[in-house]
């Protein structure tokens, strides 16, 4: 009284159970990230297009978190081909790949949330704008920050170019993250209208910049806790079921190519355009 | 497909059964999908109830404004304080239903009947039960999935009835919940709709994760010999269905993120430049766009309108054929028909916008699908209708609601046009013509199908039939009350009465230059708020019916009592764990009655051609 075609594939379909549940799933998912992607297009559409930010995220790291996640990409279907041909020491070594891969995107972009929460923009009664960082790079300031500490002058060292002044054609001021290229001013609190680190409440960039990235990055952690699992404790099933075993690191490997994809779609997206 | 393939190749631990499991996993984590339809069931009967008592006291505020709540107003006074209840100012009576209040109650109302009431009991509770035993599978794909979907509906269920007692009271910016209104309607910081939002996320996850359940179960376990058109028509509907819910939630859960963001971390996903909120400007960055959310909650919230339809045009279609003893007419059309309304109903969303001034372009495109899903719609209608002719129609309770179906969710269906079309929707816009439209739709159309399945399938599921007498009771009374509900808002609609007024419009009595109420549209206010009263007692047959059935109903003493053609009555009753104590092998279409030359006028879907031997 089983339920059938739990490892093997239904004659007239040609799936296991689960492989058409990961399936649907993801369909689900696509959903989910394209309700984000179309939510994204909408507001930029919609935005003042010089007031939209761009060229705030680091491109070289964000190109390296890219590898990082296609290399992981790879490992899991080595890993699972490994399965395949009997060599589970071949699939623990790949999957061990895979879930540092997956670590390791994590913390180059846990790293750049914080480069974001210490960066800043100013926005003054005067209409000029700037961005830069704070002196002594507190994390999470906003305006009423400054009334609750009682600056007068803001220390603040403004980075050389601002995203919706004109494009400087010579190299290194394109981009905003350097930050050394101007010293230090002070800017009377007086004059500052806003005050806000590149949080989600800056715009609606960063706003759906964070909200794609963390629920991406929630996507990465729960497929790295499902990979880490089977590669752990949940590798007893090998002994006894090296079939559906495998058939489980297919399916966690499906999911973990649908979460590489969705980064694939991202980074262009948040990044380069 | 031999008989071979059903042998199961797993060495999974091994399910024993329920009564060797003790009460916990036998009836609260159990995995089995019959249980786990009842405890939908069950959960959600008792979330319409609920979603329905909140009605019938706005009811009393809209017929009597300003006077205190009989029965309950004390009650409610020591429930939720003196925030949401007030006191007749010349008595002191307290128990008034002040205006936060009774935005709330119509926020939930909304949020209950459809998230808690309707698709837990259409889809997940008669899915649950149904699918797999009109398919001959033993059980759903994913048990444990099947039990955590469940769990995650009442987490959600809790939620969203926890969030009446907090401070500042439940969500009260409609169930649709637009901003900015949901982001700036509550003062505190956590508050009814960060819980709105957060009960939601828990019951798109329960749907999500029902969604993927019934596809797989449908595609990978249906019992050797059933191919795709011998499927019962109840198992096309809850198929497409469930694509609806795996395809149109998502995009309505990334918006509630959006919206907590908004909320809680101060975005500004739907919030516009330039908003000015008690007269100074909002403390936001702006640049967002508040007709963003209504996008992306229709495109849930239209495919969601036919969530709440199919699962009851196929409780319909079921018991139609079983009581005219007839095969459905044009079983293909319906099922052809069924997948197009699903494909359509992702394009038509917008025309719940055409007064956000989005553009006359998009008006007419929206417009012209909104016609053309009308079409498959009308297609199962008239294949309903004429499944009717001829047949030697036994009126028994299902049935009976069954064919009070069929108009009810005509009048629905109908006067939905007017509101399809941008040029007259202008006019028809958020009145009380709207209410009657949906409701029309819904609560005669299907929830009756609803009572029909619950009459239908109660001897499959206790062994003890429900009392016909009682049933009829309750049937006459509903329909009645029903019409006496519903009708009369079609007409203060066309007068212009606005759907969200709290005092019914007092207001603006006589006043025509704001919008001209006459006295008699206000008056009317008075005889829907008798007639909904009406209905809630007139349930009070049903629910005693129900409970003294399981312990005292007759016994039907025969796994068939309707003398149907559809697997679930191959089981024994009720179905153990595992459902089925014989080999199942389907041979023959699900609507073989009255088949000339056969002995008797039904034919079961598992009886072998007679040239067989086996």
């Amino acid at each position: 009284m089983d339920i059938p075609y739990t490892v093997k594939p239904r004659p007239d379909t040609g799936l296991f159970n689960a492989k058409v549940g990961i399936w649907l799933f993801l369909a689900s998912e696509v959903m989910l990230f394209g309700g984000l992607f179309s939510s994204y297009i909408f507001l930029r559409v919609g935005a003042d297009h010089a007031a939209w930010p761009h060229g705030l995220l680091n491109i070289p790291i964000g190109t390296f978190n890219t590898a990082v996640l296609i290399t992981s990409s790879v490992t899991v279907v080595l890993a699972w081909a490994a399965l395949k041909m009997g060599n589970f020491k071949k699939f623990r070594l790949f999957q061990s790949v895979t879930i540092l891969c997956a670590l390791g995107f994590l913390g180059i972009k846990s790293f750049e949330y914080k480069d974001k929460f210490t960066h800043y923009e100013v926005w003054k009664k005067d209409g000029t704008r700037l961005t830069g960082h704070i002196d002594g790079t507190p994390w999470f300031w906003e305006t009423k920050t400054l009334q609750e500490k009682g600056i007068e002058k803001l220390k603040f060292l403004p980075d050389a170019h601002h995203y919706a002044a004109p494009k400087i054609e010579h190299a290194g001021a394109s981009s905003g993250e350097h930050s050394d290229a101007h010293a230090a001013i002070e800017i009377p609190v007086s004059e500052i209208k806003r005050l806000s680190a590149f949080v989600p409440s800056h715009s609606t960039y960063f706003g759906i910049y964070f909200t794609l990235t963390a629920l991406h990055a929630l996507h990465v952690f729960g497929g790295a806790l499902v990979i880490a699992f089977l590669w752990g404790p949940g590798a007893k099933m090998w002994r006894t079921e090296p079939e559906r075993f495998t058939n489980r690191i297919e399916v966690s490997g499906l999911f973990w190519h649908f979460v590489d994809l969705v980064w694939i779609f991202l980074f262009p997206v948040l990044y380069l355009l | 497909m031999d008989a071979s393939t059903h042998v199961a190749h797993t060495h999974a631990p091994h399910e024993t059964h329920p009564h060797d499991l003790g009460f916990w996993r036998s009836y609260i984590f159990s995995t089995d999908h019959k249980v786990i339809g009842i405890q939908y069931g069950v959960t959600a009967l008792l979330f319409l109830m609920f979603g329905f008592i909140l009605m019938m006291m706005m009811r009393w505020q809209l017929a009597y404004p300003g006077q205190p709540i009989p029965i309950v107003g004390d009650l409610l006074y020591s429930l939720l304080g003196d925030e949401a209840i007030g006191k007749n100012p010349t008595t002191g009576k307290a128990g008034v239903m002040l205006p936060d209040l009774y935005n709330s109650f119509g926020a939930m109302h909304g949020t209950i009947m459809v998230f808690l009431a309707i698709v837990p009991l259409a889809f997940a509770a008669f899915g649950n039960y149904v699918v797999p035993l009109q398919i001959g599978a033993i059980d759903m794909a994913f048990p444990r999935v099947n039990m955590v979907s469940y769990q995650s509906y009442f987490m959600g269920g809790v939620i969203m009835f926890a969030s009446f007692f907090i401070p500042g009271g439940a969500a009260r910016s409609g169930w649709t919940s637009y901003s900015p209104l949901a982001t700036l309607a509550h003062p505190e910081l956590v508050n009814g709709q960060t819980f709105w939002i957060i009960g939601m996320v828990f019951l798109i996850t329960s749907s999500l994760l029902g969604a993927v359940n019934f596809i797989a179960t449908i595609i990978q376990l249906r019992a050797p010999g059933m191919t795709w058109m011998r499927l019962p028509f109840f198992v096309w509907a809850q198929f497409v269905t469930a694509f609806l819910l795996l395809l149109a939630f998502p995009p309505l859960e990334a918006a509630a993120v959006m919206q907590l963001m908004d909320n809680l971390v101060g975005t500004s996903f739907f919030l516009p430049s330039g908003l000015i909120v008690s007269g100074n400007p909002a403390d936001v960055s702006g640049g967002g766009s508040p007709l963003l959310w209504q996008h992306l909650f229709w495109f849930l919230g239209h495919p969601e309108v036919y969530v709440l339809i199919l699962p009851a045009m196929g409780i319909v279609a079921e018991i139609i054929a079983n009581n005219t003893r007839k095969p459905l007419w044009g079983y293909k059309s319906l099922v052809y028909s069924v997948f197009a309304i699903g494909f359509l109903s992702f394009i038509v969303w917008a025309h719940h916008m055409y007064l956000t001034g989005m553009g006359t372009k998009i008006s007419t495109f929206f417009q012209t699908t909104t016609m053309i899903i009308s079409i498959p719609s009308v297609i199962i209608l008239t294949c309903l209708f004429i499944s009717l002719w001829g047949g030697s129609i036994r009126f028994n309770t299902p049935m009976l609601f069954s064919l009070a179906f069929l108009p009810m969710f005509g009048i629905g269906g109908l006067t939905g046009l007017p509101l399809g079309f941008n040029f007259s929707d202008l006019h028809l816009h958020d009145t009380y013509y709207v209410i009657a439209h949906f409701h029309y739709v819904v609560a005669p159309g299907t929830i009756f199908a609803l009572f029909a399945g619950i009459y239908y399938w109660f001897p499959k599921i206790t062994g003890r039939a429900m009392s016909e007498f009682w049933g009829k009771v309750h049937f006459v009374l509903s329909l009645i009350f029903m019409n006496l509900v519903f009708q009369p808002m079609f007409a203060q609609g066309f007068a212009g009465m606005n759907r969200r007024m709290w005092d019914g419009g007092a207001t603006y009595l006589n006043s025509p230059e704001v919008v001209g109420l006459p006295q008699s549209m206000i008056d009317m206010n008075v005889n829907i708020s008798h007639a909904a009263w009406g209905l809630g007692l007139a349930q009070i047959p049903f629910i005693i019916n129900f409970f003294w059935s399981i312990k005292r109903g007759r016994k039907t003493n025969s796994d068939n009592p309707w003398e149907s053609t559809t697997l679930e009555w191959q089981t024994p009753t009720p179905p153990p764990h595992g459902n089925f104590d014989k080999h199942i092998e389907v041979h023959r279409g699900p609507y073989e009655y009255s088949v000339p030359g056969h002995d008797k006028d039904f034919t079961p879907q598992n009886e072998p051609e007679k040239h067989r031997k086996h």
